[in-house]
């Protein structure tokens, strides 16, 4: 049961990615749905982000300092990496802070 | 054109580090709950979602049908049907279907958001190359957390806790600093998506469905107010 269980569970989730990668290959032209598109992924990403970030750590006030010193480094336009690197930081510093506290 | 497996792999190193800490917790947490370690990573290996295996153990353990299976995770992963649509466009016309059928398996939130964020066309060898380690983490992570007695330090976990959503800010800052367009629709997408995790009645929609609505409705809003031009794009 457990191997039918796993075969649904990665047959849906394939089909969902597979499907529109394969079936619509032709450039859209039409201006508004090439908007929304190029769009996407940056609607797509904060909606994933926020709120959800405030309850990735212990506490809401470490993730807010994480969030905080991500977007400060983002906006200085660091890389990926050590923009995750400083986010990391600050919550791990805060909660320090917050211990002693 | 991005199409250099050298590239990908190097863009994959920081995904990889981040799945390693959630996948690590999702070998944990079903290991801890009954599930085999084999079971858990081949889980791992043939879904590369986060979302969706947490959220398909929680089936399992329940013993619910095989179709509330498929239901849940249609709904939790339907997003991607809108990222894979979005990378489509994304791709260089020398990825042929065959490419496609491979890379449709690799196209988590992380690595749909870093072949965006490149300028210009990717190919098939740097998304190769993108998606490699990011599966080796998310696969190690599962198995090491399933097999490992001894937990990592809480004070490790809870700061890696905030990685990824480090590098989507990353990849969302930047172009809302230059573009007036896309910051209105990441601001109408934040609105939405606290108006979804605040509010009475809204909250109660499930984090999948809560993602596409608001990807709908930021980007769909964008793309009315502020149609982009042929060639205007980054």
């Amino acid at each position: 049961m457990i191997y039918a269980y796993i075969f649904v569970m990665a047959g849906v989730t394939y089909l969902i990615r597979m499907l529109p990668l394969t079936l619509i290959q032709k450039k859209i032209s039409n201006v508004y749905i090439r908007s929304f598109l190029y769009y996407v992924p940056y609607a797509c990403l904060t909606a994933m982000t926020f709120p959800a970030i405030l309850y990735a750590t212990a506490s809401p006030i470490s993730a807010f300092a994480g969030l905080a010193a991500a977007i400060f480094f983002a906006m200085k336009e660091k890389s990926l990496v050590m923009v995750a690197c400083f986010s990391c930081i600050g919550v791990f510093i805060t909660e320090r802070i917050l211990e002693l506290i | 054109m991005h199409n250099n497996i050298k590239e990908g792999l190097k863009d994959g190193i920081p995904i990889a580090l981040g799945y390693f800490s959630v996948s690590f917790t999702f070998g944990m947490l079903a290991v801890n709950s009954g599930m085999a370690p084999l079971h858990a990573v081949l889980i791992s290996l043939f879904n590369l979602t986060s979302a969706g295996q947490f959220a398909g153990l929680n089936v399992i353990l329940s013993g619910a049908s095989l179709l509330e299976m498929a239901l849940t995770q249609l709904v939790i992963n339907m997003r991607y049907a809108l990222m894979s649509l979005s990378l489509s466009q994304k791709f260089d016309s020398c990825v042929k279907t065959r490419h496609r059928l491979l890379i449709a398996y690799g196209n988590t939130d992380e690595i749909f958001a870093v072949a965006s964020s490149k300028r210009g066309s990717v190919g098939q060898y740097y998304m190769y190359g993108l998606i490699l380690l990011p599966v080796l983490g998310w696969v190690g992570g599962t198995l090491t957390g399933a097999i490992a007695s001894t937990v990592m330090p809480a004070f490790v976990r809870s700061a890696l806790g905030v990685a990824l959503y480090g590098m989507f800010i990353a990849i969302v800052v930047p172009p809302a600093k230059k573009e007036s367009t896309v910051r209105t629709v990441v601001f109408i997408a934040l609105a939405l998506s606290s108006m979804f995790y605040y509010l009475p009645v809204l909250k109660q929609v499930s984090g999948g469905f809560m993602i596409i609505i608001c990807t709908l409705l930021a980007a769909g809003i964008g793309a009315v107010l502020f149609p982009i031009k042929e060639g205007e794009e980054a």
